[in-house]
């Protein structure tokens, strides 16, 4: 039989990207919670001489898919191809209930029990040969995450097996589900583990909110003091003293005045070359993305990866769920806001897990006006900071209000009630350090693979536009708005212009415009909120589909004008 | 005696007698484990109507509160 596709299904947070990222070597995201994978990931595995395709299919309970991402796995099956079913060992039974309808297909099986060094320390013993008996198709024991067994599984193969048996109801599965179990497990009793322990007392409310509070202070301490240390003994001095005497002898070969000084260097400020405002591509376009925002991209992935890692993400959403009620959205929506403030676009790819339409509107919409990413908020810290910590803080809770009041008031004005939540909490895992890394690798290559170029693009692009005039003619036309409304200068349109392409840059273009404390509050709030960046855009259309995204648009305009005008007024 | 699972006390454990609700709901919680017969204990409850969290067959679900209403546990007390 020769394999051409190989399918990676089974159940939400069993490990389906570890084996994937095993056996292609492809990198792709890992964390410890369902719903990580949220749309098919594709890759090559050579087996022997020939080369097959294989893909990692988002999480589903069942066949009967209940959400975007499960639907996405259903399609998947329709197209063929042989199943590597991975089966959580550490919860053999409910397992089971995906394996035993993969069966009723007429696709061949092979089975991957997945997390098996998980099941020793656990209790669970699993009898291997029986389980192949019982189910009919191969059997192998894997640990994704190690590599345990994941040989055994590619020579095996082969040896996948079509059963094609007659489709019971589910209270059969059921009751075959138990005898399976029954005949194959054996549990020994053992004591509770640390781990287990604050498990129980990071999901109890009296315990648990004083935990997640800590866990959500120290995060954000550290990232601070990770992003801070980086620019301040890192990043800013091998801008001043290796890049800039460089810049300054381009400077003097360039000569002030031609087009291409303009376009590289930029313009001097006070005599010499200023990195925060020069703008050029080589100065400002090097300096904004490398020297103030890749810092805290660093320090928030970290964070982030080590506690997606552990696992305790779900138990955060458990405790928000209340409040996120109010929103019109249910706990399990903090996930998709949480990566949000890394990057807007996997934060709104990652609100497929949640299964209404109107649920995704709003967390959709929410996200993209009052959730700021990482490079924007690094971008507000290192320029607003500049003029005192409090300014900092008046446009993060001013942004909180916008993320509360809007959704108080979608939730009003939309149809429909917040759904409930129902999902399941991980077990906590220890976060290996390798995995960390290699995560925290991937996303930043991310960024500078698809970050920079945006960011260079948008200096490139406002040079251009400024010596074309362009810039001067919308100013014109939006003075109205810009200087009436806000009380900004009219400049400041370059700065909103920007704002379309990247966000950071944008906040940064506000520096060189010498605005007052307020002025500069507004402009960043203002940013933040008034439209997503290109990326996230497109994003966002594809999940809303072009009629809601305008609705959403015309949301986002509205909330920064007055948002905007009443800033001016009370500051 | 037969309690819905916002009656039981954290820590109580009990067996699932019923699921009131559509077939989506009921396919839903099957598939998480919590299913008529399965042993389920209770491991918190949130205030305010907040989500009950419970374990069934050593993994944890939490389950917002109106659904937990609807499932109905029979206990010795």
């Amino acid at each position: 039989m020769k394999i051409e596709k190989i399918l990676l299904m089974g159940n939400p947070n069993v490990g389906k990207s570890a084996i994937f990222s095993r056996l292609t070597g492809a990198r792709v995201i890992i964390s410890n919670y369902p719903g990580t994978t949220v749309e098919f990931t594709q890759g090559k595995i050579k087996l022997g001489d020939e080369t097959a395709m294989i893909i990692d299919v988002p999480g589903t309970y069942t066949l009967e898919p209940t959400c975007k991402a499960e639907d996405v796995a259903c399609r998947m099956l329709q197209e063929g191809g042989l199943v590597v079913n991975v089966v959580d060992a550490t919860n053999l039974e409910r397992n089971l209930y995906l394996t035993l309808q993969l069966l009723e297909k007429d696709i061949p099986v092979i089975v991957a029990l997945n997390m098996w060094d998980d099941t020793k320390h656990r209790g669970i013993h699993i009898d291997i040969k029986k389980l192949e008996e019982q189910l009919g198709v191969p059997v192998v024991s894997t640990c994704g995450l190690t590599g345990e067994g994941i040989k055994e599984l590619i020579s095996r193969l082969p040896e996948a097996r079509t059963l094609n048996s007659p489709v019971s109801s589910d209270g059969q599965r059921w009751e075959k589900m138990g005898k399976i179990v029954e005949e194959v497990q054996k549990l020994t009793h053992r004591h509770h583990t640390l781990l287990e322990r604050l498990e129980d007392l990071s999901i109890k409310p009296l315990t648990g909110l004083p935990i997640a509070i800590g866990v959500v202070y120290c995060a954000f301490w550290v990232i601070r003091f990770i992003g801070e240390s980086l620019i301040g003994y890192l990043f800013e001095p091998l801008f001043t003293k290796l890049w800039l005497p460089l810049m300054m002898k381009l400077s003097v070969f360039l000569g002030e005045g031609t087009f291409l000084y303009h376009i590289l260097i930029g313009n001097l400020i006070g005599g010499s070359i200023n990195f925060g405002q020069s703008f050029g591509l080589l100065t400002s376009g090097l300096f904004v993305p490398v020297g103030m925002v890749l810092p805290y991209i660093f320090s928030f992935y970290l964070v982030l990866g080590i506690l997606e890692d552990f696992g305790y993400l779900p138990r955060l959403a458990v405790l928000m769920d209340n409040f996120m009620h109010h929103l019109g959205l249910h706990g399990y929506a903090i996930i998709p806001f949480i990566l949000g403030l890394g990057c807007n676009v996997p934060g709104a790819l990652a609100t497929r897990i949640l299964e209404e339409r109107r649920e995704k509107f709003i967390a959709v919409t929410l996200m993209a006006v009052a959730i700021p990413c990482m490079a924007q908020i690094a971008m507000i810290v290192g320029l607003v900071g500049q003029r005192g910590g409090k300014y900092v803080a008046v446009v993060f809770f001013t942004l909180f209000v916008l993320l509360v009041s809007k959704g108080l008031i979608l939730n009003r004005v939309l149809k429909g009630a917040s759904p409930e939540m129902l999902v399941e909490i991980p077990p906590y895992r220890i976060p290996q350090i390798q995995a960390v890394i290699k995560k925290l690798w991937m996303r930043l290559s991310g960024f500078l693979s698809e970050a920079l170029p945006f960011v260079l693009l948008g200096v490139l692009f406002v040079n251009i536009l400024y010596m074309l005039r362009i810039i001067d003619f919308f100013a014109y036309i939006f003075t109205p708005v810009l200087t009436g409304l806000w009380g900004l200068p009219k400049e400041a349109i370059s700065a909103l212009i920007v704002g379309f392409l990247r966000k950071d840059v944008a906040v940064g273009m506000l520096g060189p415009l010498n605005l007052t404390t307020k002025q500069l509050v507004i402009g960043s709030t203002i940013l933040a909120v008034y439209f997503p960046c290109i990326a996230t855009f497109v994003v966002l259309i594809r999940e809303l589909g072009v009629k809601d995204m305008l609705k959403a648009a015309l949301i986002m305009i509205f909330v920064a004008a007055s948002v905007g005008a009443i800033l001016n007024l009370i500051l | 005696m037969s309690i819905d699972l916002i009656q039981m006390q954290p820590g109580e454990t009990g067996i699932v007698k019923e699921i009131q609700g559509g077939h989506g709901f009921i396919r839903k919680l099957q598939s998480l484990g919590v299913r008529p017969g399965k042993k389920i204990t209770k491991v918190s409850s949130h205030f305010w109507r907040g989500p009950q969290t419970v374990e069934v067959d050593n993994m944890q679900v939490a389950i917002g509160f109106g659904m937990a209403k609807r499932i109905l546990v029979e206990v010795k007390r």
